[in-house]
């Protein structure tokens, strides 16, 4: 094994128990912050395999928009400190099953793919240039795609939120 | 002066980094990180002696040399203090902050280059920590990371005054690193490079602030709302929050807000010089009547002449600035900065696209000019059409519901207001008016 596998390995390592942890705390926020560690984690894997602009979006997005968002939701409506009796559910046993088998699910899809196949590291793979012409040349329609489901996904918030349009009440309608 | 330092090839590329032997990495950060202490000890002291003078007071000036020395006073007495942690916080989240929010602070430092190769012990190397391809995008990562500080810091101190800062501040922060972000693509389509030494190599003929004015202006507006300072400063609003999210804390853990405070301060400030002031290239003057001027150990002069000039600045701001509101806050940063940016990047990048097919400079300036003013006078004559509109219904609602400051027994704002529900809580003599209300609201205009 040479150097970087093994903190591959360990980042990995770190990634999966954090993200065990996030499900099985009982306090709120520290799920939260635990999340944090797991993308974390995920950022350094990325490092690893010399992907820099992808390592640094992940920071910059997932721990330092997403979890951020989360953390501020949970203080607006509540954000006790200890443990919260409620954040136990009845179904942790089926869920539990259930996360078991969608990952051994993945893991034989893995294996049976790609078995030991390495691939060498080409640096400069995952740069912004490379990325860059990857998303806007060969994968332009997906990604068009994507931002059109996040779009409807932005709409159907502010209509959620709105009270002030909706079926209800037409009388209150704006413009 | 070396002859060697003093040839073109001189300016660092992203190739040149990686190279250093371990002693001189080493030495870079030791470095930094004294730079960056000093920084703050001085930014300290030059902060409340400019503000003293602008407010017609003297300011420190009892220890040492014209009060220099006030900021190692106020150190030892810090880290001398008792160290409260309020009963029943939660304890590691409540250490983890202010090492999360100071943290991170040093590290953006290692990216900001502060002069061209130089010859150190007879080794080459670049007057910078290091370089990566995204180096700009650890900087944004690096501020991100500096949030969870403040935001772990309201929730965990259990106060109120706490909560409400840390809540405030992140949702600051975040809304203005959006808007920060967008103010670097345009510096980053005209270098093609998001690595520091790139882009100040980028600007060696004409500087981005010239260049990308409304860039250089969106970022100037936003780094004020990252660095949590007036104009900006509401998640410490004295008046309202106390100390915001570090009102709980005491000794050397407030020390540690305080100096990722001025570290940041330095930072955004070091930021805008590489970014859009060319960096540690001598400014025109200079360098045209001197030669020798970009080369050597010369350029740490001008980089610390513009990053000081940035910290005046933000000074001065402080001085004459009142606090704004926070809806006014948002507003700026949502409604105006952002869509802003966003139009001004779809106009650098079609120039740079008819550029870059071949077209004439001056007929892509031509056709701009008359598209940007057609669009500006639409706007204006909607604005002019609309406008009228509104006010009427603004004067009709004035009419209709009076509201009573004095309904509870003192002066305090209508709480059941549309603008905080989407409706009104709903009275009969109310509900009458909701028609007009949320018309009203969801135009915006008010």
């Amino acid at each position: 094994m040479t150097g970087q596998e093994i903190v591959f390995a360990l980042l990995g390592a770190v990634a999966v128990g954090s993200g065990i942890m996030v499900v099985t705390t009982r306090q709120l926020v520290h799920a939260a912050l635990w999340l944090v560690l797991s993308f974390g984690a995920l950022a350094g894997m990325y490092l690893v395999l010399t992907a820099e602009f992808v390592a640094w979006v992940q920071v910059l997005i997932y721990v330092g928009a997403i979890v951020v968002l989360l953390l501020f939701g949970i203080m607006l409506t509540r954000a006790p400190i200890g443990t919260a009796p409620d954040l136990d559910s009845g179904n942790r046993w089926i869920a539990a099953a259930v996360a078991v088998a969608t990952a051994a699910l993945l893991v034989t899809v893995v294996v049976m793919g790609f078995g030991d196949a390495k691939m060498p590291l080409e640096a400069g793979g995952g740069s912004a240039e490379a990325l860059g012409s990857a998303v806007f040349r060969t994968w332009v329609l997906p990604f068009e795609v994507l931002s059109v489901l996040l779009l409807s996904a932005l709409v159907g918030a502010i209509v959620l939120s709105r009270t002030d349009i909706g079926g209800a009440r037409s009388r209150g309608k704006g413009d | 002066m070396s002859p060697l330092a003093a040839a073109p090839a001189a300016d660092p590329t992203l190739q040149d980094f990686g190279k250093d032997p371990w002693w001189l990495i080493g030495g870079k950060v030791l470095v930094i990180f004294v730079f960056l202490v000093l920084t703050v000890l001085i930014s300290m002291w030059v902060e409340r002696r400019v503000i003293g003078r602008m407010q017609l007071r003297v300011g420190p000036n009892r220890h040492g040399p014209f009060g220099l020395l006030q900021g190692l006073a106020d150190g030892v007495k810090l880290a001398l203090k008792e160290d409260i942690v309020p009963r029943q916080v939660d304890k590691v989240v409540f250490v983890l902050a202010p090492i999360l929010s100071a943290v991170p602070a040093f590290i953006s430092f290692i990216i900001i280059p502060f002069g061209p190769n130089v010859s150190v012990f007879g080794h080459q190397t670049a007057l910078q920590g290091t370089d990566l391809p995204v180096a700009v995008l650890l900087v944004l990562a690096m501020s991100s990371i500096g949030v969870y500080g403040i935001v772990l810091a309201g929730w965990s101190s259990m106060s109120p005054y706490s909560l409400l800062g840390g809540l405030r501040s992140s949702a600051q922060v975040i809304s203005y690193e959006i808007a920060m972000g967008l103010s670097f693509v345009a510096v980053f389509l005209f270098a093609g490079s998001m690595s520091t030494s790139d882009i100040v190599a980028a600007q060696h003929d004409t500087w981005f602030a010239v260049l990308l004015f409304p860039s250089f202006v969106v970022y100037v507006i936003t780094m004020m709302g990252e660095s949590n300072r007036i104009p900006f400063d509401l998640p410490e609003g004295e008046g309202e929050l106390v100390g915001g999210f570090h009102t709980e804390y005491s000794s050397l853990k407030f020390a540690m807000f305080f100096l990722a405070e001025y570290i940041n301060l330095a930072t955004l400030s070091a930021l805008a010089t590489t970014l859009f002031l060319g960096g540690w290239r001598a400014p025109a003057p200079i360098s045209t009547v001197w030669a020798g001027a970009n080369s050597g150990w010369w350029p740490v002069l001008w980089f610390m002449v513009k990053l000081w000039l940035f910290i005046f600045f933000f000074i001065w701001l402080r001085g004459s600035l009142p606090r704004v509101r926070y809806d006014q806050l948002m507003k700026l940063g949502w409604k105006i900065l952002m869509p802003f940016s966003l139009g001004w990047i779809l106009l650098v990048a079609a120039i740079r696209a008819f550029k870059n097919e071949g077209y004439d400079m001056q007929q892509i300036t031509i056709v701009t000019v008359v598209v940007a003013a057609a669009i500006l006078g639409g706007t204006i004559l909607w604005e002019m059409l609309r406008g009228g509109e509104g006010e009427e219904g603004a004067a009709a609602e004035a009419g209709a519901a009076p509201a009573d400051p004095f309904a509870g027994g003192f002066p305090v704002p209508p709480l059941d207001a549309p603008h905080y529900h989407g409706r009104t809580a709903g009275t009969g003599a109310r509900a009458a008016t909701i028609g007009t209300r949320s018309e009203e609201v969801t135009r915006g205009t008010h």
